[in-house]
């Protein structure tokens, strides 16, 4: 009886435990608590996403009616194979980057602070999870603004170290609230064409609807909207600073999760609301994404090229990967959409372990991470050292590393469409990111630490999980047969699903 | 203002009806306008409007910051409680029906347990909110 309320009402819980337990976590004195109370949100969120991932693997799309109100009159949550992938990379990172928050946390956040921190930690978490499986146009901007305010409060909390973290913390307030408001605006234009704000029903009514001139302008304001909150050149300018002067672990977490699932999101606008109407669509990837995203990969590369401090080097460089994504589901081909999803979840166990690496240097230096603190890290700091490289070289998409998998399967994606520009635009700004990641490497491993400086200590409770992310790496370099299958799936179902 | 006795008597006598009018608007929330948020906008203002009279150490005397934080965790537990005890008797997350497993009465029940959550937690933000700016001074020479 129970077991079968627990397994029908997975998609609610997926979002529910995380959101219920957020409260809970901000009146809890103690810090460690509090962390608990964090994991085991995130935990039980992961092995919903799991189990929702094994039922969707077929094929099969479940839909929850929220309190049981029929679609389009209620809200409804919609988890098929795109959506449980999403999840399910999202709360795995979300998971991981909780286990290595701990220690992180407790020396860079005061500890009578630390339960309201895990409270937003836990509200970005479930509203992030929220925002990848609504169904319902307006109540994903309710989401959206669940995970973006707390996220602002995680990045503020990064004052007590750096003071510039609340400059940061208020771009990505400003900002984000301007993508948010266009992304309402883009809604109510099509609330007024349709009448409807589901998702399915919107994408059922537009292809008969005359719209004109408001399609058109509704279509721009959603679009450039989530534009902003998945950080795509040129409107990514809050996500350098916001990622750089944010706590370690937070800068893990959102760096790991959150612009995925504005990505998403992306995807299923263009292909789930605007699937009936293609010639829109069309012009709108060709035209304007594709360029956009080629630009940020260049620009994310270049500007992490002449980039010293650590953290935001990082920063910039996850603008140019999620360039990379956005180039992939802006093929709209099926090997596109899937290329765009084994990166989201590459791209996430990539910036998720070189974070952490990042935490445990600071961690350990006890200050910021800069090209020239992290002289010789490499003997100071063997195991975080080998961790943050084994990540570093995935992002340059060595064999053997998952990041490989996600540079192969696009410019397989690439090649299939006959646009051989792009595809030498996307093999020199990969030759690009050796020269970032070279400069770090040769500091960290082949440069002598400075005279006297004494061996660091590392802490297990941050390596532990960075080694997980690190290996997951390696393996989803080596057997990648898992997330390429759930990843043609996700792009079978946003194609099939939307038309 | 709390030297004045305009002030300290109008207050006085408006603390009481401003709060009958919030539960008024409260409780009318399940069949008519009205509802939980309004209610608790209403109900904090008028511990805001004492607040401003009779000085923001009154105002703390009455709830305290710490008392208000757990209104806050109190009413989104009640909200959020009621989807959980609806999931618990087979139905779908906030379905109310489920909770009596009559429509009439599950329906009734479970707007007016929502939206008391939602007053709970919306008159101890508001109240939160008003103490962090109008406190922000006095809290940051103290600390």
């Amino acid at each position: 009886m129970m077991g079968a309320a627990i397994l029908t009402n997975l998609p609610a819980l997926l979002v529910v435990v995380p959101l219920l337990l957020a409260p809970f976590s901000a009146v809890l004195p103690i810090a460690g608590l509090a962390w608990v109370l964090a994991l085991v949100g995130t935990g039980i969120s992961f092995l919903a996403a799991l189990m929702l991932q094994s039922v969707t693997e077929n094929g099969v799309r479940i839909s929850y009616h929220l309190g049981n109100w029929e679609p389009p009159w209620g809200i409804e949550f919609v988890v098929d194979s795109a959506s449980s992938l999403t999840l399910v990379v999202m709360s795995a990172l979300g998971f991981l980057a909780t286990l290595a928050a701990r220690r992180l946390v407790a020396i860079e956040i005061a500890d009578k602070d630390s339960g309201k921190f895990y409270a937003a930690w836990l509200l970005v978490v479930g509203g992030l999870f929220g925002l990848v499986m609504t169904a319902d146009a307006f109540n994903l901007f309710v989401f959206l603004e669940i995970s973006a305010l707390a996220s602002v409060i995680l990045i503020g909390t990064g004052a007590g170290t750096d003071r510039r973290a609340l400059v940061a913390g208020y771009h990505y307030l400003v900002i984000g609230a301007v993508g948010a408001t266009f992304y309402v605006i883009g809604v109510g234009f099509v609330y007024a064409i349709t009448g409807t704000l589901n998702m399915g029903d919107m994408a059922s009514r537009l292809p008969d609807a005359a719209g004109g001139a408001a399609l058109y302008v509704g279509f721009g304001f959603m679009v450039a909207g989530m534009l902003v909150k998945a950080a795509i050149f040129p409107v990514h300018i809050w996500l350098p600073a916001a990622y750089g002067y944010a706590p370690s672990a937070v800068s893990t977490l959102l760096a790991a999760i959150a612009t995925k699932a504005a990505l998403y999101v992306l995807a299923r606008i263009f292909f789930t609301i605007f699937g009936g109407t293609p010639d829109i669509v069309d012009i709108a990837l060709s035209n304007i994404i594709v360029p956009l995203a080629v630009g940020g990969i260049f620009v994310g590369t270049i500007m992490a090229i002449y980039e010293a401090d650590i953290k935001k080097m990082f920063a910039h460089s996850s603008v140019a990967q999620i360039g990379y994504i956005a180039l992939g589901l802006a093929l709209a081909t099926p090997a596109g959409i899937s290329a765009g999803f084994i990166h989201i979840g590459n791209h996430a166990l990539i910036k998720g372990g070189i974070f952490m690496a990042i935490g445990g240097f600071v961690a350990a230096l006890g200050a910021r991470a800069s090209l020239e603190t992290i002289t010789g890290i490499g003997r100071r700091m063997p195991i975080t050292a080998t961790a943050f490289l084994i990540c570093g070289l995935s992002l340059a998409g060595l064999p053997l590393t998952a990041g490989f998998i996600s540079k192969l399967y696009l410019v397989r994606a690439i090649l299939e469409t006959d646009s051989y520009a792009i595809l030498a635009l996307v093999l020199i700004s990969s030759a690009l990111s050796v020269v970032y990641l070279w400069k770090v490497m040769e500091v960290m491993w082949m440069q002598p630490a400075p005279a006297r400086s004494p061996k660091l200590i590392e802490n297990p409770a941050i390596y532990l999980p960075l080694w997980m992310v690190a290996l997951g790496n390696i393996w989803f370099g080596i057997d990648a047969s898992w997330i390429v299958g759930a990843a043609r799936l996700a792009a079978t179902a946003l194609l099939g699903g939307g038309a | 203002m709390n030297q004045n006795p305009v002030f300290r008597v109008v207050a006085k006598i408006l603390f009481a009806p401003i709060i009958m009018f919030g539960l008024y608007v409260q409780f009318h929330g399940d069949f008519g306008p009205g509802g939980g948020f309004q209610a608790g906008v209403i109900i904090a203002a008028a511990f805001i409007l004492h607040a401003l009279v009779f000085g923001l150490q009154a105002g703390r005397q009455i709830i305290s910051a710490r008392v208000n934080l757990w209104m806050m965790v109190l009413g989104v537990t009640i909200y959020g409680a009621v989807g959980i005890v609806s999931m618990a008797k087979g139905g779908l997350f906030l379905d109310y029906t489920a909770l009596t497993g009559s429509v009439g009465s599950g329906q009734h029940i479970g707007i007016l347990v929502v939206e008391f959550g939602v007053g709970l937690t919306v008159t101890s933000v508001m109240l939160a909110l008003f103490h962090a700016f109008a406190g922000f001074v006095e809290d940051r020479a103290n600390d």
